[in-house]
């Protein structure tokens, strides 16, 4: 396999080496993408802009994941239940008079605390125990959003208040937009300079080797705490800008299945890269609009009738996310961030690639 | 306090539970042989039901015919899914190993669901006495054959591990690869092996639970709740497996028994194993029979 770097670029000091963007054109790639972004709402009809929200919000809750499963190898099969969660709590404190760009940030800290509960048993277990802790703690979640009245609204679901700053509303999708991408970028830099600093090469460490990790003083059960709460604060916050997108939060949308698409974003966008994270939310947003054309391209004719797709779209979509988690785990364990490195790779050092 | 509502619901339970304990050998089955969590050992339940249900409804064969027919087509199924799904995954990361199977369990739940909607199916009667007392409790005859064929499927394991060849080298395959290699054991043939028994032994289970309530995707719920079972009972004891689900089946009934006099909190005869499960893995992660080998930190 061709290396990755071209042959000659060397780091020379520890700086250099731990940099957020590697070279100066890639910090500028990623500007100019940013400033595209931002002209979206301009050209983008409100569907598609709806989408890219989803997109946003879907990629911090991964990306919080990422940073358990990917950067400190736990599991966590309950994500879905912290990121309701954090819906529920921004909805209750913006019912108590919190303005909504505070209580965002507040039911990120409420599921954080949650987080560190259920991740108790997280510093003392690994791998499929703990996988399977987590698993109750989806259905005792899911359990508690339907039965506390006071706090979800019960099965009747909570009602809450658009995003409102300065006394502007941001309650539409072209102007919603602009305060998911401001998250975005917070919440993607955050991560991307965490894994810069002692406590994020730390996880790291504990993930590589947990026992050679201990021996250099890094404590373990804090640190496996630490990372639970850090994932449960970013489901907290991308459930919160959920709720306030959709303005009504209801406890059968997070189910077992959305943890498991969590999941599979993680893993499709590749375990262990930041961005990654954010190329498998993508994937997984976009994966039922692609089954949606390909049933509408076939509406009418023959096959539809024959194999009723038109009547069993959802069953198709779930069974795509099924086979889309197979397919990627057989074929490219390491994600789409990776096959992007790899065609960087390709262009950067063609025609040598030695 | 009403004791003989108390006493039905303990043998309900342990009908039920019984079921649970078969579902969980399976499962314990599987991670024994080859190390793999299987959570789409619900979809088992699910497939074979539906597959049996097909037959007798759809092509109107006889039950022995349709239940054979069921057998033979789950051993398959198995086989297929351990050669083409899991044995690439061999020597991956315990994650992606979980993944695959999470990921097979959403897309058997999806295509069954698309095949055969959404809606339960009763199976055709079976039995032509509908109840029978059995110490001065009014029993429903399917409720005492599910409890026949569990206790049967129990035996037929414990005959299996104990006295047949391929049982005897599925144990050594577990006790250690190398050595069993080292024998002439082939183990990528045990593996395959114990997935399709796996799969047989839980269709089994889903079309007594299909007699019982009735084909629908419940089923697969099946497959979550022998995760309390097999972490009470520890994770590799095929004993364990059968008394957490006997105890899983018990704990339910009674919870909710508990919860309709006093608690009234509702939905605990679904949560109440994952409360238990919970409190195994702070006090006792490996169980009642399990190995002692969990690294703890």
């Amino acid at each position: 396999m061709a290396s990755m770097t071209p042959a000659g670029d060397f780091r020379s000091s520890y700086r250099a080496d731990t940099t957020i963007f590697p070279t100066r054109n890639a910090r500028i790639a990623m500007l100019a993408g940013l400033l595209v972004l931002c002209a979206a709402p301009l050209v983008l009809g409100r569907y598609e802009l709806g989408l890219l929200i989803t997109i946003g919000f879907s990629a911090i809750a991964a990306l919080g994941l990422n940073i358990l499963v990917g950067f400190t190898g736990q599991i966590s099969i309950g994500h879905a239940a912290f990121f309701g969660f954090g819906a529920f709590a921004s909805a209750l404190l913006v019912e108590h008079g919190v303005p909504v760009p505070l209580a965002i940030w507040g039911a990120g800290l409420m599921s954080a605390v949650v987080g560190l509960i259920f991740g108790a048993p997280a510093a003392r277990l690994k791998g499929l125990y703990l996988a399977i802790a987590t698993l109750a703690a989806q259905f005792i979640l899911e359990d508690f959003f339907a039965r506390a009245r006071w706090f979800s609204g019960g099965v009747a679901g909570r009602v809450t208040e658009p995003y409102e700053v300065f006394g502007m509303r941001f309650d539409r999708e072209d102007t919603y937009f602009y305060i998911i991408l401001v998250h975005v970028v917070l919440m993607f830099v955050a991560a991307a300079n965490l894994m810069r600093t002692r406590d994020g090469r730390a996880l790291i460490a504990v993930r590589d080797h947990y026992l050679s990790a201990e021996m250099m003083g890094i404590n373990l059960a804090y640190y496996r705490t630490l990372s639970f709460g850090i994932a449960s604060f970013y489901a907290g916050v991308a459930g919160a800008l959920y709720a306030h997108y959709l303005l009504f939060v209801s406890v059968e949308a997070f189910n077992i299945l959305y943890s498991i698409q969590f999941l599979a974003m993680i893993i499709i966008g590749g375990l262990g890269s930041v961005m990654g994270s954010m190329m498998g939310a993508a994937f997984m947003v976009l994966l039922p609009e692609v089954v949606q054309a390909g049933a509408d391209l076939l509406a009418g004719g023959v096959i539809d009738r024959t194999l009723r797709i038109g009547a069993s779209i959802s069953f198709l979509r779930e069974m795509a996310i099924g086979a889309a988690i197979i397919l990627f785990l057989i074929f490219e364990p390491d994600g789409l961030a990776h096959r992007w490195r790899m065609i960087r790779a390709y262009w950067k050092l063609y025609p040598f690639s030695h | 306090m009403d004791g003989a509502l108390l006493f039905q619901l303990v043998l309900n339970g342990l009908i039920v539970g019984a079921l649970y304990g078969v579902v969980a050998m399976s499962f314990v089955l599987i991670y024994k042989a080859s190390q793999v969590v299987n959570f789409a050992q619900g979809e088992f339940l699910l497939v074979g039901a539906w597959v049996c249900w097909w037959m007798l409804t759809y092509w109107q064969l006889p039950i022995w015919a349709g239940f054979l027919f069921t057998l033979a087509f789950m051993t398959i199924f198995g086989i297929l899914l351990q050669v083409i799904v899991l044995r690439p995954l061999i020597g991956e990361p315990v994650i992606s190993v979980i993944m695959a199977t999470v990921g097979l369990s959403i897309f058997f739940q999806a295509l069954m669901k698309w095949i055969f909607g959404v809606f339960a199916q009763p199976f055709p009667p079976l039995f032509t006495v509908e109840r029978v007392r059995v110490l001065g409790l009014e029993v429903q005859s399917v409720y005492l054959a599910s409890l026949g064929v569990s206790a049967f499927i129990m035996l037929g394991f414990w005959w299996f591990f104990t006295y047949s060849k391929h049982g005897l080298a599925m144990r050594a395959t577990a006790f250690d690869q190398q050595v069993a290699q080292s024998l002439g054991i082939s183990v990528p043939k045990v593996f395959a092996m114990s997935w399709a028994i796996s799969a047989v032994v839980s269709a089994v289970a889903g079309v007594v639970v299909g007699v019982v309530n009735g084909v629908s995707s419940a089923l697969s719920f099946y497959g979550i709740k022998v995760f309390p079972a097999v972490i009470l009972g520890g994770l590799d004891s095929i004993v364990g497996a059968v008394l957490g689900g006997l105890i899983v089946g018990v704990l339910e009934n009674v919870a909710q028994y508990v919860d309709s006099q006093w608690l009234n909190w509702g939905n605990m005869y679904q949560i109440a194993p994952f409360y238990a499960l919970i409190l195994i893995l702070l006090i006792k992660p490996y169980g009642l029979f399990g190995t002692r080998n969990i690294e703890r930190v």
